[in-house]
């Protein structure tokens, strides 16, 4: 059975194959046709689709064996002397899990994308990308080594800066996306050093080989060197997913990436591309796991920060995409820190979760924005339920399950993060991660009442979109509802994916309640205040106006990036280019002038007159003679007057 | 020096054909007419002259009782040869400067200056 299912993983590579050949068909053959473009593109992601679903049932069946030895197909890529790189792909539950989840949220997007953008001129430069954009992630998730990973890592960025900037006529887009690409190219900085690092040390880039020498070696010091070693590359290595994933000094890309077509948002910034940083934690594990615990304390202090600080912003935020990006760093933030406190299932199961319940919502909200003909201001919606009820319900089926109410499929994975994070010994961060919690319910709540419920108002004409775009958000929606359930049978979500030893835990009810009941504290107080007016949100902005100005700025951060590129970059950048045109352009010039002066001088030497040179001639001779005759020791030695027998 | 007892040697010979070559040599540095420094050479190579014959005189007398080498002549012959010919180019060339400037002023042979 296991042989028959090692089979089908040695095809693994055609996930991601299959996309990027769409996406050349698409670039160079069926660009003038918009129907063909959509076709090619839709098919080869349905395909890889399928073939998804077939090795997650095959991982499935394959048992616990998979996790010991996963499939691993390794072909010689680079060999030069020193280097050694391999192309490969990897089937393990991890794997398996991020392409089901890819490759399904992706199919959907692009369906969606048939009635998004209707009418759009950009149609088959849309549809190259997505898929050029899927089968990078696709080629991620498989990677078996390092260097592997950060070629389709720097390819994702590459997808998510031309969608991003996908209407480029607008400049807020292009400059959006210049920014999503600079600032997770700070990041990826820190991850090629890490790598160089790893390299250096261990001389290898490969997960397994690079696992198999921290578990087998680390008590040899002379191999491996200090836990600060370790340490170090660890850290490095997390600069990549703190720009990738949005953790907190590096956010700052994520809320304008909005910039972008709506589907691009809940594909690349919501499900798959923002989770990318979170899965290299997840492959990488082992390292954290051998470095100093202050690795994984920064990363869960990081992310719990991150967790609450975005929730903080969304709730004041009045953009309906700003706020699902927020809501999106928000919980990214609990999926960082649920690598910290050393639960990689709980991270993992919350990424695949909030995959499906993010995208559906910002579907669901680009099903609004498009009905309500671009308009994306939450205050000029209201009452939209009535007219777009598949909208509202499956809108409402995302806000539930990210608002953690049982028995959707955000519950079972945020109340497993929360109960891990507690039962391994971080009270703070349990704290932390359950007022965000309430907070995002609250943030959810507001937006859903707020666009769906109340009064309409009269200048939007609305109506339900087509099935292009509902169809893909009742199949998220039903993902949402029954998701969460693979965390019951025997053979549950950790017992694949997991790290290290494997301990069946039962479902602890008691925490489990006390987040549903901060989760409905949060609905309860969006109700009170947006639906029955009990509390006035007016009068709470009005007696503490500096916070909520602070909120809704973002607590300035990109204002403080401003100053510093600015005045200090900027600066630093005058002071070099000083330096440059004065000092390095002056010693260059200086050389000149000085051959040039010397040459001045030195000319004079040539006078054009015969006794002159005949003078110089004599005095050379004169000058010789003495050496050769006065000189001592080596000079003398070459005496041709001795040997005349004369002088001495 | 003590003139009591001085006879002529070999240095007395090196000494007029160091003289000489002096003065030849004071000849080519200073005069100011490209002839007369042609002249001043010859001078040079014949103090050179007097030099081999000298040497020719006392090296053979002291060393070995034979009475015909004759190396020292020999050489100063190839040397009048060669100045011979060297003046005949020499002032072939003083001649056509001479016919292209209208001057044998050496002073004023400055082309090859910076």
């Amino acid at each position: 059975m296991f042989k028959e299912m090692h089979d089908l993983f040695q095809w693994a590579w055609l996930i991601p194959a299959l996309p990027f050949l769409s996406f050349l068909i698409i670039a160079f053959v069926t660009k003038r046709s918009k129907r063909l473009s959509s076709t090619v593109s839709i098919l080869a992601i349905l395909a890889s689709l399928g073939l998804a679903i077939a090795i997650g049932l095959g991982v499935i069946q394959a048992g616990a064996e998979i996790v010991e030895h996963p499939a691993i197909v390794n072909v010689n890529w680079l060999n030069i002397v020193g280097l050694e790189i391999d192309f490969g792909t990897i089937i393990d539950p991890l794997s398996a899990m991020m392409l089901f989840v890819v490759t399904l949220v992706a199919s959907m997007v692009q369906i969606y994308s048939l009635g998004y953008m209707r009418g759009d001129v950009g149609w088959s430069r849309y549809y190259a990308y997505q898929s050029l954009f899927a089968a990078s992630m696709l080629g991620m998730v498989i990677a078996t080594n390092l260097l592997q990973l950060f070629i389709f890592w720097e390819l994702v960025g590459l997808c998510s800066y031309l969608l991003i900037g996908f209407w480029y006529f607008k400049v807020s887009a292009r400059e959006a996306a210049k920014k999503a690409f600079i600032t997770t190219r700070v990041g990826d900085f820190g991850l090629l050093l890490g790598m160089l690092f790893l390299y250096t040390k261990f001389g290898t880039l490969d997960f397994a080989a690079l696992s198999a020498a921290l578990n087998t070696n680390f008590q040899d010091v002379a191999v491996i060197g200090t836990v600060g070693y370790v340490t170090v590359m660890a850290f490095l290595v997390f600069m990549g997913p703190i720009g990738k994933s949005g953790q907190f000094p590096l956010h700052v890309w994520l809320p304008d990436a909005m910039e972008g077509p709506t589907p691009v948002s809940a594909l690349i910034h919501a499900a798959t591309m923002v989770v990318a940083g979170v899965y290299l934690v997840a492959r990488m594990y082992f390292l954290f796991d051998h470095a100093s615990p202050a690795a994984l304390q920064f990363i869960a202090g990081l992310g719990a920060f991150t967790a609450i600080f975005s929730a903080s912003i969304a709730i004041a935020q009045d953009d309906i995409k700003r706020i699902l990006a927020f809501s999106t760093l928000s919980q990214l933030g609990y999926m960082m820190f649920a690598l910290g406190v050393g639960s990689l299932t709980a991270s993992m199961f919350h990424l695949m979760t909030h995959a499906f319940f993010k995208a559906l919502m910002f579907l669901g909200a680009g099903s609004v924005i498009i009905a309500l003909h671009h308009k994306q201001d939450i205050w000029e919606m209201g009452g939209l339920w009535k007219k777009m009820p598949i909208t509202g319900t499956t809108f409402f089926i995302g806000v539930l399950a990210i608002s953690g109410v049982p028995p959707f499929a955000g519950f079972w994975s945020k109340d497993e993060i929360l109960a891990h994070a507690l039962h391994n010994g971080h009270p703070i961060i349990y704290a932390v991660g359950l007022f965000t919690a309430f907070l995002t319910a609250f943030y959810m709540c507001r937006l859903f009442f707020v666009v769906f419920m109340g009064p309409e108002k009269p200048e939007n004409h609305t109506h339900e979109s087509p099935w292009s775009m509902t169809i893909p958000l009742m199949i998220l929606a039903f993902f949402s509802i029954f998701g969460g359930f693979v965390a019951l049978p025997e053979h549950n979500f950790a017992f694949y994916v997991h790290y290290g030893e494997f301990h069946h835990e039962p479902i602890a009810w008691g925490l489990a309640g006390i987040s549903v009941i901060a989760g409905l504290l949060g609905i309860g107080l969006a109700y009170a205040t947006y639906v029955t007016k009990a509390i006035s949100a007016e009068n709470m902005v009005a007696r503490f106006p500096a916070i909520y100005k602070l909120l809704k700025n973002k607590y300035y951060i990109d204002e403080l990036y401003l100053w510093l590129i600015h005045n200090i970059m900027d600066g630093l950048g005058k002071i070099l280019y000083w330096f440059d045109i004065y000092i390095v352009d002056g010693v260059v010039n200086g050389l000149a002038l000085i051959t040039r002066g010397s040459g001045k001088v030195l000319r004079r030497t040539n006078t054009g007159q015969l006794q002159t040179y005949a003078m110089v001639f004599f005095f050379a001779v004169v000058v010789l003679f003495m050496v050769f005759a006065f000189g001592e020791g080596q000079l003398a030695a070459l005496n041709p007057l001795a040997t005349l027998g004369g002088v001495k | 020096m003590n003139l009591a007892n001085f006879s002529v040697g070999l240095s007395t010979y090196l000494l007029v054909g160091a003289m000489l070559f002096s003065l030849g040599l004071y000849g080519v540095f200073s005069r100011r007419n490209i002839v007369a420094i042609l002249m001043s050479i010859e001078l040079m190579l014949n103090a050179v002259n007097i030099n081999f014959v000298a040497f020719n005189r006392f090296i053979w007398n002291q060393k070995i009782d034979v009475h015909y080498i004759l190396t020292g002549h020999v050489a100063a012959l190839f040397v009048i040869v060669v100045a011979a010919a060297e003046v005949a180019v020499g002032l072939a060339l003083v001649i056509t400067i001479y016919r292209n400037r209208q001057t044998a002023n050496v002073d004023e042979f400055n082309w090859l200056k910076w």
